[in-house]
This record gives structure tokens, sequence and C-alpha cells, in this order.
């Protein structure tokens, strides 16, 4: 389903995954996080801007478990813990923040 | 009924092996097999990964991409560390043959003869190659 940001029109794929990394931008990723009825704090952009880094370093999406422990060991035990991540991210945190992130389903999801 | 985040058990863990001999273009090998480790290391698996014949390519450093129009996958091997896959074994006959020291790769790994690695291929449950 292609979504609209800044009268643009963008591709993905069946399940909202950008289809081209090198499309995303912040007011992307809010109006993406709008169509699940979600709006994007700090806290949710902290995750998001951490998984675009982890993106860049290691050409991967982590799995929801890697992604809790290289948070927890960036931004510390209260954020690194699973309760707090699907509290920002309730459809799992790895799969929604992700899309959010602009990139693809991380490897291990099904 | 359990929270979302409270995780599960891995059930039962199994010792697998996944044996990389081809080189990391050209064939799709050398990328489904990160990506079958990724996901076992996901379900805590006990994962072990060997790269022997051409596969001990697959851990060079510099590689460049940019004239085969394909993405650079070697990166993700750097963040095996992150999915705990720590046991990354190179055979060091094969290393030799193609004129490359432990020097050359990317990531830290345990390089050990033809033989030895034989033996470690015989304590596994399950090997996988590709």
């Amino acid at each position: 389903m292609p979504i609209e940001a800044n009268g643009k029109v963008y591709e993905t794929d069946e399940e909202g995954y950008l289809a081209d990394l090198n499309d995303w931008n912040p007011d992307l990723a809010a109006a993406m996080a709008k169509a699940d009825g979600a709006d994007l704090d700090e806290n949710h952009w902290e995750v998001i801007n951490f998984l675009r880094e982890y993106y860049e370093e290691y050409q991967i999406a982590p799995a929801v478990r890697v992604l809790t422990k290289a948070i927890g060991k960036k931004l510390g035990p209260d954020k690194g813990n699973s309760k707090y991540l699907y509290e920002l991210f309730p459809y799992g945190p790895a799969k929604q923040a992700c899309k959010y992130a602009g990139l693809p389903k991380p490897t291990g999801c099904v | 009924m359990s929270e979302p985040w409270e995780e599960e058990g891995p059930g039962t863990v199994k010792k697998f092996m996944y044996v990389n001999r081809k080189a990391p273009y050209g064939t799709i090998y050398a990328l489904e097999s990160l990506e079958v480790v990724l996901i076992a290391a996901a379900f805590e698996q006990d994962v072990s990964m060997a790269f022997l014949d051409d596969g001990v390519y697959q851990l060079k450093k510099g590689q460049d991409t940019k004239g085969i129009g394909q993405k650079n996958f070697s990166p993700t091997y750097r963040a095996l560390e992150g999915y705990d896959v720590e046991k990354l074994y190179v055979e060091a006959e094969s290393l030799a043959e193609r004129g490359l020291s432990e020097d050359d790769l990317l990531v830290p790994v345990e390089v050990m003869s033809r033989e030895a690695l034989a033996e470690l291929m015989n304590e596994q449950e399950v090997i996988l190659s590709f």
C-alpha cells in the first residue's frame, strides 16, 4: 500500500515496509505512524534513529532480542527492556519501529 | 496467557554448524547462509559457522560491490556478535591456499586445521552446508 507524505507518494511492500530505503525522511515516518493511529514522541524517535544507525553500520534490521540488548547498551537499562519497547511500539518493537525507520522487516520475523 | 514482552525460553537447543564454502557473490549461498544463521540465532540455538574453500572470502576485509551492482553484505558479519554468534571457525589450509591470513578478515575468528575442524563437525547435531 503506497504511503503519502508531503504530497509525495512512496511505494511500500504489502506489509507497509518502504520499498526504497533511500526514500526515507522523518515526515514519512510520522505519516506511517499516523496511519497506524500512533503519534511519535522523542522516545519513539530515539529508537527509530537508533535503528537507522544500526542498519547503516550492519546492513540488516536487528531481531527484537538484539535490538533490546543494543538499546540497553546505548541508552541504559530503563530503555533496554522489552516492556518499555513494547509500550512504545505495541505491534512489536522491531517490526513496527523498523517500518517507521524505512528499514526492511527484521530477519527472523515471520 | 503471557504478555508479549515476556520472553519465552528457547525450548530445545541444538548445536548447529553452518558450513560456508563459496565466494560471497556470484551465487546466493553466502547471503542465504547468513540469513539462516541470524534466524537460528534469533531462536537462541547454539550456532557456529565454518568457513572453508572459497568461503573464506566471505570474511575478507574491504569488499566493494559497486562494480557488480549488488549489496555489500559483509558488514552484517560484524553484527553476529550482537546475536551471540561468536563461534566462527576458519580453516587454516583454505586461508593459506588463497594467500590470506587472519589479519585479512573483518571479524575475530578461530583459525584451525582441516583435521581439527573435521573433529568439531563430528560434535554437531545439525550441519548445514552452503
